[in-house]
């Protein structure tokens, strides 16, 4: 049974719900009590790790490793939470993880991490991450990464991976029209950037939880200082998407009905 | 008629008769991440590691590792569901003599404080007689008493009152800061996203927790994913789940409070923070309290923090009488008062929350320590109701309880309820917080015959050290809370009373909302920055959200019985609308919405009756609720 080496490439945005202000900050523009937001780990790179680590448990021997870069204190209240989730060792990045850094930048940054794990072999590696960000939305970064590592094997908007009895990996990703391509790729390494995946949320789990904090502490304590910024673009104007709140909350609505009310909505306005 | 009680969910064995828990075992469990337990904490890694990192106690559960200490959160992340204060921060600065407000965000050295008493702008106001005779003389007086915007401010604040010295923090940013500083010397691992479910009794002790189970239905039976809630077993169990937290009760239940002790007083606490328009001229660190309006029994609360933030918010207390209590609505209109709204009018929201508060303090304190466990916090009775000041008091009875398991650690005595007793509750009864709560015992009982005997009451206790207080019996709600047709007689007639609960019956919603217009309450001009609905604030403000997979923490006893409820004041009362009329008008329960601030467990208007002490609402330990950690 092959033993794959997962890395995963993942950071942090504010929580759902949050209201996101954009300002000009000495650094160009960013969020508006960005650090004061509460956190979690960006959706997209949430899917990848929890397939990441479900790939794992199926293939003994496999072993996940996340490479994150955002602020070292959000950082750390981040993995509280995701701690108890899935079991991975954390490598951590201290530096920005708003959404007004160039991407090639943030993926020098993640390739560079992720060359200097120790032991990583590059016939069983596999490289996951984000198809999309939820705080960046270029869809760039981990093609970026794929390419500084040499990586040539590529898929975006993954949803499913299974390995063949040949040891090779079927891959489904999204195309248009609501259907999915199937490839089939002989063996690592290859560089999946997720979509939404298949797999739920895991539930908290308390001994997974300490097991993860016997890495994550040293590696946070460890964070290398980085430097990702934007330098040479211009951002000629940042806004949120205009919003018109209308709130109503209903349970248990036949699907046909929310959509007539959100048309007649839409007319009306 | 005969009590129908439905059989109360046991979380013990939630689901399953007896599922095959995981087991863990800790030297210390914590239940709950809030000021104590940050006191606690904050203390304790100071005590069992070296200034260099190295373990200064060894781990009695895994030999050769450093003392294993967990705590374990409710909510979904540290620091949401806590609240903004103004407090004289005397434990919290001993704790950290070279502190810096400027380290914390949102905190600010408190700059001038001021009581304001308002009028009533709009004339629903229920104000006795007296004191509308008083605001007569005021008004007519208005130009010597510099009377503006339909307030008075008064001439002096008490010195029991003042925070002088202290910092407006925002409590969410506050502990998340703590929680930093805790964790980042290895000492403790706090987790949030893990309600406690269950104390283990056992031998007259406590022998760790039990985490709720997931993967579970509404009702607790097992579900998609089930996982039972593990058990941490440790020889001390560290209680600091707050004035509504399920393991409180628990022990409470189990072995009983001290004579003559009750928890009758509380009250409900809710609050805005906002982002200050650019005419607001308020200074960092202003703190201003309000008292006249919207209720003569509400009071009302203005703490600037930094960078044009202020959190605002009123407290409506277990003695004002109205079954139709809505905080959310009361809030809207003491925030339009001209005096209020003068400073934040073109403000925006940002954050919005809600919690319940004991108020008894010292007179509501459980056994404080037994086998195996010791109680910190609000929950164990550290609030001074005098000073109106709970934080720090909090923060230091962990400081103190840490001091004494440091103790019995390096003497290698076992947590023994002898041992506690002297380590950890004779350092409580020689500390300040111990004696401040003594004057502070019988500060409000003025409050149970009105607001005047209340104000008076509160004047003499605290400016004769305690000695002197106006007499009143605190009583449970079975006792206190009206019936709608007495709250509003005169005002509303019964006839159109029920004719206003039948139609909100029929629409799922609370009725407060028409009761309060029919008595003469305007309607709220809303606006989409400050003045939005209620659902607005859950969605906006709270960014409420529960996730799937646990069970409903509030739970009906005698669902059969909330039929013949007069007041439904578990509705009513509902800080997210997260109660609401279901079947046949009995409550029914949207954990999606709930807050968590745990008012529909004090607030039950029916007595138990297997405890007259108790409603008939479990509150048990949930996950989910308030997503802010600017509160």
């Amino acid at each position: 049974m092959p033993e794959y080496q997962i890395v995963v490439c993942g950071s942090i945005v504010p929580d759902p719900l949050q209201t996101l202000e954009p300002i000009s900050g000495p650094a160009g523009p960013a969020l508006k009590n960005e650090m004061m937001l509460p956190a979690w780990l960006d959706p997209w790179a949430g899917h990848a790790l929890f397939e990441a680590a479900n790939l794992a448990s199926k293939n003994p021997g496999s072993k996940v490793w996340l490479v994150a870069l955002g602020p070292k204190a959000k950082l750390q209240q981040v993995m509280m939470t995701l701690a108890q989730k899935v079991p991975f060792e954390l490598v951590a990045l201290d530096g920005p993880a708003g959404g007004f850094t160039d991407a090639s930048e943030t993926a020098a940054a993640l390739a560079e991490a992720i060359q200097a794990i120790p032991g990583l072999d590059r016939s069983r590696m596999l490289v996951f991450g984000g198809w999309e960000s939820a705080s960046r939305g270029t869809g760039t970064t981990m093609q970026i990464v794929g390419e500084i590592l040499g990586i040539t094997d590529q898929f975006q908007g993954v949803d499913e991976i299974k390995i063949e009895a040949s040891g090779a990996l079927r891959i489904l990703e999204r195309i248009e029209g609501g259907r999915h391509q199937v490839s089939l790729c002989d063996a690592p390494p290859a560089l999946l950037g997720w979509a939404t995946g298949n797999l739920p949320e895991p539930r908290n789990n308390p001994q997974v939880g300490m097991a993860n904090m016997r890495t994550i502490m040293p590696a946070l304590q460890k964070a290398k200082p980085t430097k990702v910024g934007a330098d040479g673009l211009t951002f000629s104007s940042v806004a949120v998407p205009k919003q018109a709140r209308d709130t109503k909350i209903v349970k248990d609505l036949p699907a046909d009905q929310i959509a007539a009310e959100i048309v007649e909505w839409i007319t009306n306005k | 008629m005969g009590h129908s009680p439905r059989n109360a969910r046991n979380h013990a064995v939630s689901g399953s008769e007896n599922p095959e828990r995981p087991q863990m075992e800790a030297d210390i469990v914590c239940v709950g991440f809030g000021p104590a337990s940050g006191g606690f904490l904050t203390t304790l890694a100071r005590g069992i590691l070296n200034p260099d990192g190295s373990t200064a106690i060894e781990s009695g559960v895994a030999p050769g590792m450093p003392l294993q200490v967990m705590c374990y959160e409710r909510a979904d992340d540290l620091g949401f569901g806590v609240s903004g204060v103004v407090t004289r921060a005397r434990g919290i600065r001993e704790s950290f003599p070279e502190l810096d407000s400027a380290e914390i965000p949102m905190a600010a050295p408190v700059a001038s404080e001021k009581i304001l008493y308002l009028l009533d702008p709009v004339g629903a106001s229920r104000r006795p007689a007296l004191m509308r005779l008083a605001d007569v003389a005021i008004r007519a007086l208005g130009p010597v008493l510099r009377v503006k915007d339909d307030a008075m401010e008064l001439p002096w604040t008490p010195d029991f009152l003042e925070k002088h010295g202290g910092l407006v923090l925002s409590m969410g940013q506050f502990t998340q800061w703590v929680a930093q500083q805790v964790m980042g010397t290895g000492a403790a691992q706090i987790w949030p996203g893990s309600p406690v479910g269950e104390a283990i009794i056992e031998d007259d002790g406590v022998a760790g927790i039990r985490l709720v189970d997931q993967g579970v239905a509404k009702d607790g039976k097992p579900s998609d994913g089930f996982m039972p809630g593990m058990e941490v077993r440790a020889p001390l169990t560290v209680v600091a789940d707050g004035p509504v937290g399920p393991i409180g009760q628990q022990l409470d239940r189990a072995f009983g409070i001290p004579e003559g002790h009750h928890t009758h007083d509380w009250a409900l606490g809710m609050k805005f923070v906002v982002d200050l328009p650019e005419t607001c001229d308020l200074e960092p660190g202003t703190v201003l309290h309000t008292l006249g309006y919207p209720e003569p029994e509400i009071f009302g609360f203005f703490y600037v923090h930094p960078n044009r933030v202020a959190s605002m918010g009123i407290f409506v207390p277990s003695w004002f009488d109205s079954p139709a209590r809505t905080a959310y609505r009361y809030l809207q209109h003491w925030m339009l008062h001209p005096a209020i709204w003068r400073q934040v009018k073109g403000g925006h929201l940002r954050s919005w929350g809600a919690k319940t508060l004991q108020e008894s303090g010292r007179r509501g304190e459980p056994r404080l320590a037994g086998n195996g466990f010791a109680r910190i916090g609000e929950g164990s009775g550290s609030t001074n109701v005098l000073t109106n000041s709970g934080v720090d008091e909090a923060w230091t009875t962990g400081v103190i309880l840490a001091e004494g398991v440091l103790e019995l650690l390096k003497n290698k005595q076992p947590f023994t309820a002898e041992n506690l007793e002297s380590a950890y509750v004779a350092r409580r009864r020689g500390s300040w917080v111990d004696k401040d709560g003594r004057i502070a015992e019988r500060g409000r009982d003025g409050f149970q015959r009105g607001i005047i005997p209340g104000m008076i009451g509160m004047m003499l206790a605290g400016l004769t050290k305690g000695l002197v207080a106006m007499p009143g019996k605190p009583m449970p709600p079975h006792q206190r809370v009206k019936t709608l047709e007495e709250y509003y007689r005169g005002r509303i007639a019964p006839d159109e009373i029920r004719a206003i609960r039948k139609e909100s019956d029929a629409k799922g919603i609370s009725a407060h909302a028409a009761l309060m217009e029919r008595a003469g309450w305007p309607q709220i001009p809303f606006d989409g920055e400050l003045l939005v609905s209620h659902q607005d604030a859950l969605l906006i403000g709270g960014k409420v959200q529960a996730p799937a997979g646990y069970a409903d923490h509030v739970e009906f006893l005698y669902p059969s019985d909330c039929g013949t409820c007069d007041s439904k004041i578990c509705i009513e009362m509902c800080s997210g609308q997260a109660i609401y009329p279901g079947e046949n008008g009995l409550p029914a329960f949207d954990r999606e919405k709930c807050v968590h601030c745990g008012a529909c467990l004090w607030n039950c208007a029916s007595a138990n009756p297997d405890d007259p002490e108790r409603g008939r609402i479990n509150f048990h330990a949930g996950a989910g609720g308030l997503h802010s950690a600017e509160n």
